[in-house]
């Protein structure tokens, strides 16, 4: 027994990734938790428009954090700065009583406003946007389709390249008529069709099961969705090339989704993470993608107010995508250097 | 043509895993290349292969479309049938439908494997998986065949039919270089290179190798210097470096012994003791 649990801490000690993940991943999930698990939202953007739009940002209580006052707008304004995610509230002053407009698919933000609020009586009258019964699944279905893009083209993707190396065949690959980019492109293509396959349904039956509604472009989601898929596709591939095997590269993808779930904003508001963590999210491509499909499918915003996602996830997925690219493409052409040209040299004489 | 390594050195960081080897590999010929492990052998196939880069030296091979390869202990994708790895592979040399049915269908015949065409490479046993990689590699008729340790593992049987297709091979034109430990193997190829510790020790036929040992072999049950005798079943083979003393007798040497005489000749050498 004694020399069996030697054998098992030894064992460990070597293994530096299991131990890092024995010792910093619970650390890791204490201090998100801590911090992030959130759901009591502090400090709500907010918009006044309308001629008392001055006073209702005197008068605005702490929860409210008034950051646009616009004594000209309208209530047609109000919904639009709601749409493109410039204010999750917006009082619009130019009907009797006034009328506050809350994005419901922010859906703690939307509950607390809505709760913060109601408290106003007949002052104010509240209407709900986008999700007016503020139902979860409505704002979990489009972050959804997200998670299953990141977990097929994180984890099983990694998986598919990483079983080429333990299984000896990546060497044969590599050796065969096949230029890397061919090896790429066609490990990583099954995966993407797949991806882009199950998130047609998760929509299609997120909609038709919890009839979630569909405001927005379908092409536009779809544009998105790719961009977001070649993230963490190339997410999958960089794994894959400094994994030795499937343990392996499970272990480092879990590293990389954990964070996601908890920190994107998919389940507690962004709003309501400290910025001592928040800065965290604002790295991970699921923030982006959920601030897309959330803003597509929910509220019907357009590439106008989305472009800044869409301009982030685009960078990431060309510094991610080409960094893969060029590591896997290094594993398979270890030829490709001096020993090329004496190889011609060599055939040639 | 011949293919071949000239002068070729391979260091992985600080060590050296091949020193200044020279190796020639002529078509129409089994080349064995032998040695302990760590001696070099997997590295200067893969260095053969264009898998390791040389950091001084010449490699002689064909075009990577004239190459095949059977790495240790794979040589097929296990998830896919055997009739879907000959469709992979044929299709990456340019070989689909008729074409590639012509020219796959008498080598799985020879393997052993056209009754298995259904059957997932990972279910195979160890013998018909190996005789499967082998089919893969040679599936485009490569120029040069080059095989890690082909037969380690593989049962009797298996080798015998995998030695077949290989003499088959060579015996198209092809150069085949193997590497292997077992040294019954080593003697039927046209030639043998002895690596140790990644310096070629010997390189010859197999004949002449064995003609040129120095000193004399002999067998007893007490062997009167321990440090140049090895046991051979119940008794020792003993080298006598200075040949047969009266009275002693003899036995007539195999490439095991020859083998093992050069690397206790070059161990007392670089100890500077011994002749």
């Amino acid at each position: 027994m004694r020399a069996m649990i030697l054998k098992e801490f030894r064992e460990l000690r070597r293994d530096r990734r299991t131990m890092a993940m024995i010792i910093v991943f619970p650390i890791l999930l204490l201090i998100i938790f801590g911090y992030a698990a959130n759901f009591d939202v502090s400090n709500i953007p907010t918009a006044a428009l309308g001629p008392q739009a001055e006073s209702i940002s005197q008068q605005a209580p702490d929860l409210f954090d008034v950051t646009i006052i616009d004594p000209s707008g309208t209530a047609e304004n109000a919904q639009a700065l709601l749409r493109d995610g410039e204010a999750q509230v917006a009082v619009a002053t130019d009907t009797q009583p006034p009328v506050a407009f809350v994005d419901g698919s922010n859906l703690f933000t939307a509950q607390a406003a809505a709760g913060a609020l109601g408290h106003l009586g007949d002052k104010i009258t509240v209407e709900v946007l986008y999700n007016p019964d503020l139902i979860t699944a409505w704002v979990l279905v489009p972050a959804l389709t997200g998670l299953i893009l990141m977990f097929i083209g994180t984890v099983v993707t990694a998986i598919g390249l990483v079983s080429e190396r333990e299984h000896g065949t990546l060497e044969q690959l590599a050796v065969m008529p096949l230029s890397p980019s061919t090896v790429i492109l066609g490990k990583i293509i099954p995966y993407f069709i797949i991806a882009s396959v199950d998130m047609v349904i998760v929509t299609v039956l997120g909609i038709l099961l919890f009839s979630v509604p569909f405001n927005g472009s379908v092409v536009l989601l779809t544009v998105g969705a790719a961009i977001f898929l070649f993230v963490v596709l190339g997410v999958g591939v960089l794994i894959s090339t400094v994994s030795e095997s499937t343990g392996q590269a499970i272990q480092m993808a879990l590293f990389f989704l954990v964070p996601q779930i908890l920190l994107s904003g998919m389940i507690f508001p962004l709003a309501a993470i400290p910025w001592g963590i928040r800065w965290i999210s604002y790295f991970l491509p699921l923030t982006y993608y959920t601030m897309i499909s959330q803003g597509i499918m929910l509220r019907g915003a357009g590439l106008d107010s989305l472009w800044q996602p869409f301009l982030v996830l685009a960078t990431m997925a060309v510094l991610v995508f080409t960094a893969a690219v060029l590591r896997f493409r290094r594993d398979l052409t270890p030829r490709r250097s001096r020993a090329e040209t004496q190889v011609a040299e060599g055939a040639a004489a | 043509m011949t293919f071949g390594v000239e002068n070729l050195t391979v260091r992985f960081g600080s060590v050296t895993a091949l020193r200044d080897v020279t190796v020639d590999i002529p078509a129409g010929r089994v080349t064995a290349i032998v040695g302990g492990d760590g001696a070099g052998k997997t590295t200067l196939l893969r260095a053969l292969a264009g898998l390791v880069e040389p950091d001084s030296g010449n490699v002689r091979r064909p075009d990577v479309d004239q190459l095949g390869y059977l790495p240790t202990g794979a040589g097929s994708w296990k998830d896919l049938t055997v009739e879907e790895n000959v469709a992979f592979v044929g299709g990456a040399y340019g070989l689909t439908g008729a074409p590639l049915a012509e020219r796959a269908d008498p080598i799985l015949e020879r393997a052993g494997l056209a009754g298995a065409k259904d059957r997932l490479a990972g279910r195979l046993s160890g013998g018909m998986r190996t005789k499967l990689g082998f089919s893969l590699a040679m599936l485009h008729t490569p120029d040069l065949m080059i095989l890690d340790e082909p037969t380690t593992g593989v049962d009797p049987v298996s080798r015998i039919e995998l030695w077949r297709m290989i003499s088959e091979t060579v015996a198209n034109g092809a150069a085949v270089v193997m590497a292997t430990t077992y040294m019954d193997e080593a003697e039927r190829a046209a030639s043998v290179v002895l690596l140790v510790g990644g310096r070629v020790l010997l390189s010859g036929r197999p004949d002449d190798l064995i003609g040129a040992m120095p000193g004399a072999i002999t067998v007893t049950e007490s062997p009167t210097d321990r440090s140049l005798a090895w046991r051979v079943g119940p008794v020792f083979h003993e080298w006598l470096p200075s040949g047969t003393p009266g009275g002693v007798d003899t036995v007539q040497p195999d490439l095991e012994d020859t083998c093992i005489v050069a690397e206790l000749q070059s161990r007392s050498l670089t100890a500077g003791d011994r002749p």
